[in-house]
């Protein structure tokens, strides 16, 4: 600004002016590039502030808690004492159970939401496709539907014995067929669908399927259109059948978002806890069948108030999905690195 | 400034009014579920005429919210309603937890009323340790509904089921299968589990004894159990959860005859599940266990008021909860309107309870269940009993759906609940 040319000084009387003036520049320039620098902070605190209150403060409270005893009422003292709560819920057996419905639970309701997203997702990226916002809409909205109207259509689905499932099989089996195939598989309609525990997570996972088949179906249709059309062009020349096209290019280019998708199924499987309490209630049904991790915890803070233990349970899950999500990402790293 | 001095007039009367007016009125909070709303609502006109200082809010929310809800204001230490309804299957939890005040600490004193409330619900809210933490306020006297025309088609005479025996030969002739498909299609109960309850809820003694060993291994928990697989196992119960259509659908089509449960049912049979059904139904008592006892005589509900120890205007509060559960007036009127049994035993007097019930073809069903309130063992709340709860559920699920032994069941389940207790907090 002051390069170049000396300017002449200007006389005492209106120096104490341009002085001032400078003044009121600087503080001007100062403020312009404070606000140029620290805004962006500024614009971007109330995510933090609302993360440091809803999201990191609990994170580390539960931690601090695992290791107290507290019954969860605020005016009461919290003792400390040490690893007994993760101890305990580690020699506990309903803490066991309660693992194995889980995993069984998180593999029965996963698989088929990837099986059935990829096809629908491939079906739909097909070029001859119409209607193709039609079919995204339809195939998620189970996902924006409310969980308590499912539910109580699930449970008209699966009621016992006049349910629409138990309607539908008691017919068939009036048909000679169905009942050799019934007898074969000492199936005997009506059927507990929600009372016998070899049913009951089976028919809890259908209603998470049904739930998260869109959420996926719309992720791998999101992958598939990164893939360049010029692959396909070029396996078409070389005279490659469909399923080879599947397996050698559709596939492996979708391992990105195959990892995220499967790795959001593990975090969301192992933390299951909506669709089982409605269905199963606070218990988890018959022989606690559809009794998982989260209902654990839950009945053990909000209702037997050991509040510490499930402290220690929530981290003993997050420790699980650590260590299933790491192996998740191993096992489908793209060969490039990309993760 | 003549003006000056109207403005400074009319601002002094504003402030005088509205400082008369508002400083001395406490704001109270009343938490409560269905049905109790509209009943303490109808009652809230005579409590504002009778407190005129007390301004009484009344906060609805659907059952098991209200009470997970109460559970977590208690955690936070805010948030909590200064009156709160806490139902039965919740007492034990919150005699655990703590967090509501001791009812017979001053300045409440509730002692003064005990002789006044029906004794068995007096001591359900009495913890181990010996303090009231919540105060009766309804009751749910347990009883079994059957089905007057389904008793009369197999020449069925209600007052010659006397004992279980006798109960599950009624269920043998009831339980029939119409299509041949070699499974019954009508049944004597709904669901097996519930004739467990009859007898487990009927105890003198629940899941503890007053020294706190466990008694889930006892004589009446292998008997309870065994009943109720029996009956399941005769095809008598028709594995019908409650609370589902299905639940409905068998209350209007008479496929179920005999269902225990508590007084409330016949207000909801009445209003919403089987309304068509009106004067097909009877109340009597349930069964005497063995043969040459007295009938049992147990509970199936009731509500209780409590009062947090985060209130900020306990004697308010405290006033309130004496209002609804001291007052024969109060408790009449919450009677008519949402069908809450009086717990305040003054209030039994009245006409109305010798009225004779047209949806029970005219029977005095009410007289019936002051009977049995008054025969209903008295048991103390153990801390635990809410994991017992838990287990005994299960355990009870496991056999009868899945063919689990009886003595194993319940030896998992005393495994269970002791491995809990001897936790010792």
């Amino acid at each position: 600004m002051y390069g170049g040319r000396e300017r002449p000084l200007p006389p005492p009387y209106k120096k104490r002016k341009r002085d001032r003036m400078l003044a009121e520049l600087t503080l001007k320039k100062k403020v312009d590039r404070f606000l140029r620098r620290k805004a962006p902070y500024l614009f971007i605190s109330p995510f933090f502030a609302f993360f440091l209150v809803f999201g990191a403060f609990p994170i580390f409270f539960a931690l601090y808690l695992s290791f107290h005893d507290w019954n969860g009422i605020a005016t009461s003292p919290m003792v400390f004492v040490g690893w007994e709560n993760y101890w305990y819920t580690l020699t506990d057996p309903l803490f066991w159970q309660a693992l194995k419905n889980t995993l069984l639970l998180t593999v029965e309701s996963s698989v088929p939401q990837h099986l059935l997203g990829l096809f629908f997702a491939f079906i739909i990226n097909l070029g001859f496709v119409k209607f193709k916002n039609f079919f995204k809409a339809t195939l998620f909205l189970p996902y924006i539907t409310s969980t308590v109207a499912v539910s109580m259509v699930f449970a008209i689905l699966f009621g016992y014995p006049y349910g629409f499932l138990n309607y539908l099989l008691v017919s068939l089996n009036k048909l000679p067929f169905f009942q050799t195939v019934f007898n074969w598989w000492r199936l005997d309609p009506p059927l507990k669908w929600l009372g016998t525990t070899s049913l009951m997570l089976p028919s809890v996972s259908t209603q998470i399927i049904w739930r998260w088949t869109g959420w996926n179906t719309i992720l791998y249709l999101a992958g598939l259109q990164t893939i360049p059309q010029e692959l396909y062009e070029a396996a078409r020349v070389d005279g490659a059948k469909w399923y080879q096209v599947f397996f050698k290019i559709t596939l492996p280019s979708l391992k990105p978002v195959l990892q995220f998708a499967i790795t959001m199924s593990v975090i969301g499987g192992l933390q299951i806890f909506n669709e089982p309490f409605i269905m199963f209630g606070k218990n988890g049904g018959t022989g606690r069948g559809g009794y998982t991790l989260a209902m654990y915890l839950y009945q053990t803070g909000f209702e037997w108030g050991y509040f510490g233990s499930a402290a220690a349970i929530s981290y003993l899950v997050f420790v699980l999905i650590f260590v299933f999500s790491f192996i998740s990402r191993r096992l489908l790293r793209s060969e490039e690195g990309v993760s | 400034m003549k003006k000056r001095g109207l403005f400074f007039l009319m601002v002094l009367l504003v402030v005088a009014s509205v400082s008369l007016e508002a400083a001395p009125k406490t704001k109270i909070i009343v938490g409560v579920f269905p049905a109790l709303d509209t009943a303490y609502a109808a009652v809230l006109p005579e409590f504002n005429k009778k407190y005129p200082h007390i301004e009484v809010e009344i906060k609805s929310l659907g059952f098991d919210d209200h009470h997970s809800q109460l559970v977590t204001a208690l955690a936070a230490g805010e948030g909590a309603p200064d009156v709160a309804a806490v139902e039965i299957g919740y007492i034990a939890q919150f005699v655990a937890e703590g967090g509501l005040v001791d009812l017979l600490k001053p300045p409440f004193n509730a002692g003064r009323y005990q002789k006044g409330i029906t004794p068995y619900t007096w001591a359900q809210a009495t913890a181990n340790d010996g303090r009231l933490i919540a105060m009766p306020s309804d009751i749910a006297p347990g009883c079994a509904f059957y089905r007057r025309d389904v008793f009369a088609e197999h020449g069925i005479k209600v007052e010659e089921i006397k004992t279980m025996e006798d109960l599950f030969e009624v269920g043998k002739k009831v339980s029939k299968d119409l299509d041949g498909d070699g499974k019954n299609d009508t049944w004597l109960v709904s669901d097996a589990a519930s004739i467990a309850w009859m007898i487990i809820r009927s105890a003198p003694e629940l899941y503890f004894d007053e020294k706190g060993n466990c008694l889930v291994d006892s004589e009446r928990f292998r008997l309870a159990f065994e009943w109720a697989k029996k009956f399941q196992d005769n095809g008598l119960a028709g594995g019908i959860a409650g609370w589902t259509n299905e639940w409905y659908v068998a209350f209007q089509n008479g496929t179920v005859a005999y269902e225990p449960s508590g007084a409330w049912l016949g207000g909801h049979l009445k209003n919403w599940m089987a309304p068509e059904t009106a004067g097909k139904w009877g109340v009597t008592e349930w069964p005497a266990l063995r043969p040459g006892e007295e009938r049992m005589a147990g509970y199936w509900g009731g509500t209780f008021l409590a009062i947090p120890e985060q209130s900020k205007h306990k004697e308010e509060a405290w006033a309130f909860i004496e209002f609804i559960c001291t007052n024969v007036e109060t408790q009449k009127t919450c009677f008519e309107v949402a069908d809450c049994f009086p717990a305040w035993m003054a209030t039994w007097e009245d006409k109305i309870f010798e009225e004779k019930m047209d949806f029970f073809a005219g029977q005095q069903a009410r007289l019936l269940w002051i009977d049995i309130a008054k025969r209903v063992p008295e048991v103390i709340t153990n801390r635990y009993d809410s994991v017992a709860n838990s287990v005994i559920t299960t355990e009870l699920g496991a056999v009868l759906q899945e063919g689990k032994p009886v003595e194993r069941a319940l030896q998992d389940a005393k495994t269970q609940i002791e491995r809990r207790v001897k936790r010792g907090r």
